[in-house]
């Protein structure tokens, strides 16, 4: 399998001006006659397939959900990023590459990162066209906000539901390309594998989510944007049915999953309140640029709280740590993730926790309340307002910035964000990792692309916030619709590819004994409890922190939990109907492999850098050491069932120095 | 309260059960902590272990916003509370030994696939009719080329925060998709690159909720008043206006 990056020569800022302009095209009559099927429709996926539609390739668009509206990106909050510096704030192209690239922890690629960065102001204006209402100023232009890891403000936003109204520009896209007749939707379709013919990936084999018949689906290329596998821990911020089954379908044919134990644990989340707990919710890390993060200062007064005798509002000011203004006075509250998260993560081992688990701590909107009340008084002339009104004030401005989100927490935890402080804690919400693809986004399988969340590609060890929104739009706006070329004007004296050929039957054949397999081991225990049991086990071993000792115990029990479920996994209905526990089983069976390349992948790499943090390697005052001189690579494993295949993609840094990562 | 005892009524369809019909449940152990969807988690977990058919619901971000739950809860899509879908409500608001009663959406034009999963392929359609601006990718202008005024980009947003759930068929007694379709269009119409196609986007996309089989919008407002992201009757008011101009001063027809 070839294993190249396929970087192009040049000057970073001039590689994909150059690249873009002498690749090869494929001539609109050929297009005609090219078919792609594009597997998910979040942002890019969907905005890919919508683009491919209007250059005129053939596309076939499978989503599992009732409706290509419904993929997860809907569920992003915050915002999106994009070099337009239109705040005049000193921002730029190479500004937002730097900030990417110091954010990932230098363990991305520069070309593709700064890719990315010129793309993102196309993005911006083209949601605008369609019509996606961003955020405005009173003189009716766009509006910006500020988000971790940065000290720019870059970020456009939708009031806290940037996600959806993008989502929402690209579905509508998407369906405009249908009415064509130049997208064939096939929605409740789930691929269940890769067909693979001559060494290239020829299609998918789909199983129809309402009658349970597989399908089988040939193109001149397969896309994959599935999103990420964050579900591999049961409780993520992530949808309940987001899975990493298309990737990992793909790995099993060959194609390589990079750095698969870089995830994101995202600070700012409603904490778990029960065993029954089913997903977990993300409170936008926009909440940041206003709310301040604290624990008591002392065991006893966290102990009170834990214990219901006090609650934050007894705590005076002086008794309470802001540990993160203190430890990071340069970023304060808007450090990058990883490092809020263990931040967090110290406090509350530090026994300093605030919920009656002990795992949570406060994110306090009081400062920001009397700050913008004060400020509102003074603009409406009211010199002499009283606590009260400038509270009052105040409450109004932090409602119109973030209600909804205030709303959501109300909803959940029945406590009142704006008179107690809201209580978080870390949890899964990304993953950097993904299928390697190299600088054309296809992976290491001719023939088969990667886009969004499901690559490896542009976040190294860490993501900065409201950046992926940006590469899932990127990647199926404005970079494979070029890319892609590359290879499909190699295909156009391919024929039509024949999906009743031996390749296809057989996988065909190979996916149903799965299935059979599985509904006929006819055990005791539901896929969901398995799963549950796996999420703990992630979670405990490959979580915020880890160190040698556990990964290798974590890697040994997520085996026998594999051989527990495919001999004693219960799976109830039957196999030609609709049948979501069906589907799950299959999610699982593919977690129980992806999870062990996770333990495998943190076990090998000797550093800690972004969010993966070895407790081995940490300097004296705790942040994170990384090896620059023996893991500057990227880690991509070859499955086997036995033992998996490293293979190192050397990282090189010809634009940016490698610097310790430092916000303090 | 640790531990609530609830009786479910249940509609199911499908399976052992072609015709449809009511099922009762007993279920305890219930947490006021727990949301409404995770309690049905237990219901199903419980099934299972018995090797019982678990009840089909649909759900995903459990997060109020990919609109894919759809539940009639005690009579009320999306359930009691205002603006809040099934996802986000939670058992704090039900008490011990309540009566709970679960139903699909019910509307011809959303076929029921399993217990209380429904079809809403017929929403998608609709927006594939006109619910879109026609713009490729890569032909836009910068994005501070058209100012708009801030009150009104957020009139646009407040229309286009629907999730496309459906409860505004649920809740009418006419199952008329009025309110979505509102929605879209006007979203649409408030944004400058929307109003160049708004004539023949409002005819195309009313042609098609017609032909789907939702039913005509007699003003009762019930959608409003169940519609989990509180999307007001304005829209459709503001789209029976466009409807009208459309008719009488275009020659841009539905065709």
């Amino acid at each position: 399998m070839p294993f190249q990056s396929n970087v192009p020569p040049g000057e970073l800022s001039e590689k994909w001006k150059q690249y873009r302009s002498s690749m090869p095209l494929v001539a609109p009559n050929n297009k005609r006659r090219l078919e792609v099927i594009i597997v998910g429709t979040g942002l890019a996926g969907g905005a890919a397939a919508a683009t491919f539609g209007e250059l005129g390739y053939k596309v076939k668009v499978f989503t599992f959900h009732d409706s290509p509206r419904r993929a997860h990106s809907i569920a992003a909050q915050g915002g999106i990023n994009a070099a337009k510096n239109y705040q005049n704030d000193g921002d730029s192209i190479y500004r937002l590459f730097y900030d990417t690239i110091k954010g990932g922890d230098y363990r991305s690629r520069e070309a593709n990162v700064h890719r990315l960065a010129e793309v993102s102001v196309n993005i911006i204006d083209q949601a605008v066209a369609q019509g996606v209402p961003f955020a405005r100023e009173y003189g009716g232009l766009l509006s910006n906000r500020s988000f971790g890891g940065v000290q720019v403000s870059r970020t456009f936003y939708a009031r806290g539901q940037t996600g959806q109204q993008l989502l929402l520009g690209a579905y509508q896209s998407l369906s405009r390309q249908i009415s064509l007749g130049n997208v064939q939707l096939f929605n409740r379709h789930e691929m269940i594998d890769l067909v693979m013919e001559d060494g290239k990936a020829r299609g998918i084999i789909a199983r129809n989510l309402l009658t349970g018949e597989t399908e089988r689906h040939g193109a001149h290329a397969v896309v994959l944007g599935t999103g990420g596998y964050g579900n591999v821990f049961y409780l993520s911020t992530n949808a309940m049915n987001s899975n990493g089954s298309a990737a990992w379908r793909a790995v099993k044919q060959g194609a390589y999953m990079a750095n698969p134990c870089f995830t994101q644990i995202h600070p700012t989340c409603i904490p778990v309140s029960g065993e029954y707990q089913s997903k977990l919710t993300l409170m936008s890390e926009s909440l940041r640029n206003d709310g301040r993060v604290w624990v008591p200062k002392s065991q006893e007064d966290a102990a009170a709280i834990r214990e219901g005798r006090k609650t934050g509002l007894d705590i005076a000011e002086q008794d309470r740590d802001y540990y993160l203004e203190r430890r990071y006075p340069a970023f304060g509250n808007l450090v990058p993730r990883d490092v809020a998260s263990r931040a967090a993560k110290t406090a509350c081992d530090e026994g300093l926790g605030v919920s009656p688990t002990g795992l949570a701590v406060y994110l306090d909107f009081d400062a920001a309340i009397q700050r913008y009340g004060k400020s509102r008084a003074h603009s409406l002339n009211e010199y002499n307002a009283d606590d009260l009104r400038i509270r009052e004030l105040g409450v109004a401005v932090i409602e119109e910035k973030y209600g909804n989100l205030f709303e959501m927490y109300e909803k959940i935890t029945g406590e009142d964000p704006y008179v107690m402080p809201m209580k978080i804690y870390p949890a899964v919400h990304y993953t950097m990792g993904g299928l390697w693809v190299d600088y054309n986004l296809q992976t290491n399988v001719p023939g088969l692309f990667a886009i969004g969340e499901a690559n490896f590609s542009d976040h190294g060890a860490n993501r900065l916030g409201a950046s992926a929104l940006m590469q899932g739009l990127a990647d199926g706006y404005f970079v494979l619709p070029y890319t892609i070329g590359t290879y499909l004007s190699q295909e156009i004296r391919n024929p039509v590819v024949d999906p009743d050929g031996p390749a296809f039957r057989a996988a065909e054949a190979k996916s149903q004994e799965r299935i059979d397999r599985l509904m006929n081991i006819n055990g005791t225990k539901s896929a969901e409890a398995f799963h549950r049991e796996l999420g703990k086990i992630m979670w405990e071993y490959c979580g915020m922190a880890r160190n040698a000792e556990g990964l290798r115990k974590g890697r040994k029990m997520i085996r026998e939990l594999r051989q527990e479920f495919w001999s004693n996994v219960y799976v109830p209905g039957r196999i030609k109907e609709y049948n979501p526990e069906l589907e799950k089983a299959l999610r699982v069976a593919d977690f129980l492999e992806l999870g062990e390349l996770m333990m495998l992948d943190a076990l090998d790499r000797n550093e800690s850098c972004g969010g993966h943090f070895r407790e081995e390697y940490q300097s004296e005052d705790g942040e994170a050491l990384r090896r620059d001189d023996e893991y500057a690579y990227v880690s991509a494993w070859e499955w086997d069932d036995t033992e998996p295949v490293l293979h190192k993609e050397e990282l090189i840094f010809e634009n940016v120095e490698l610097k310790t990562r430092s916000y303090k | 309260m640790e531990n609530m005892k609830l009786k479910l009524r249940i509609w199911r369809q499908g399976g052992k059960f072609p015709q449809g019909k009511f099922v009762d449940y007993e279920l305890d152990g219930v947490n006021d902590h727990m949301s409404f969807l995770e309690m049905l988690d237990v219901l199903n977990e419980k099934l299972i272990n018995k090797k019982e058919d678990p009840i089909a619901f649909e759900h995903d971000c459990r997060e109020g916003i990919c609109g894919t739950c759809s539940l009639v809860i005690n009579g009320y899509p999306h359930g009691p509370m205002q603006q809040t879908t099934a996802c986000q409500l939670h058992m704090r608001h039900f008490r011990d030994g309540d009566t709970i009663t679960i139903e699909p959406w019910r509307s011809r034009a959303f076929p029921i696939v399993k217990d209380l999963v429904v079809n809403r392929d017929s929403f998608d359609r609709i927006i594939q009719a006109g619910g879109f601006i026609s713009v490729d990718t890569g032909q836009a202008q910068d994005g501070n080329a058209i100012p708009i005024e801030k009150d009104q980009a957020s009139h646009a947003f407040d229309a286009a925060t629907c999730i496309g759930c459906g409860a505004c068929v649920a809740a009418c007694p006419n199952a008329s998709a009025m309110l979505f379709v509102g929605a879209k269009v006007s979203h649409l119409a408030q944004v400058p690159q929307g109003k160049v196609e708004a004539d023949s986007r409002v005819q195309r996309m009313i042609a098609q909720h017609d032909a789907e089989g939702f039913g005509r919008c007699s003003n009762i407002t019930a959608c409003e008043a169940e519609c989990p992201k509180g999307i007001s009757v304005e829209h459709i008011a503001r789209l029976n206006r466009q409807y009208i101009a459309s008719t009488l001063g275009s020659e841009k027809v539905a065709n």
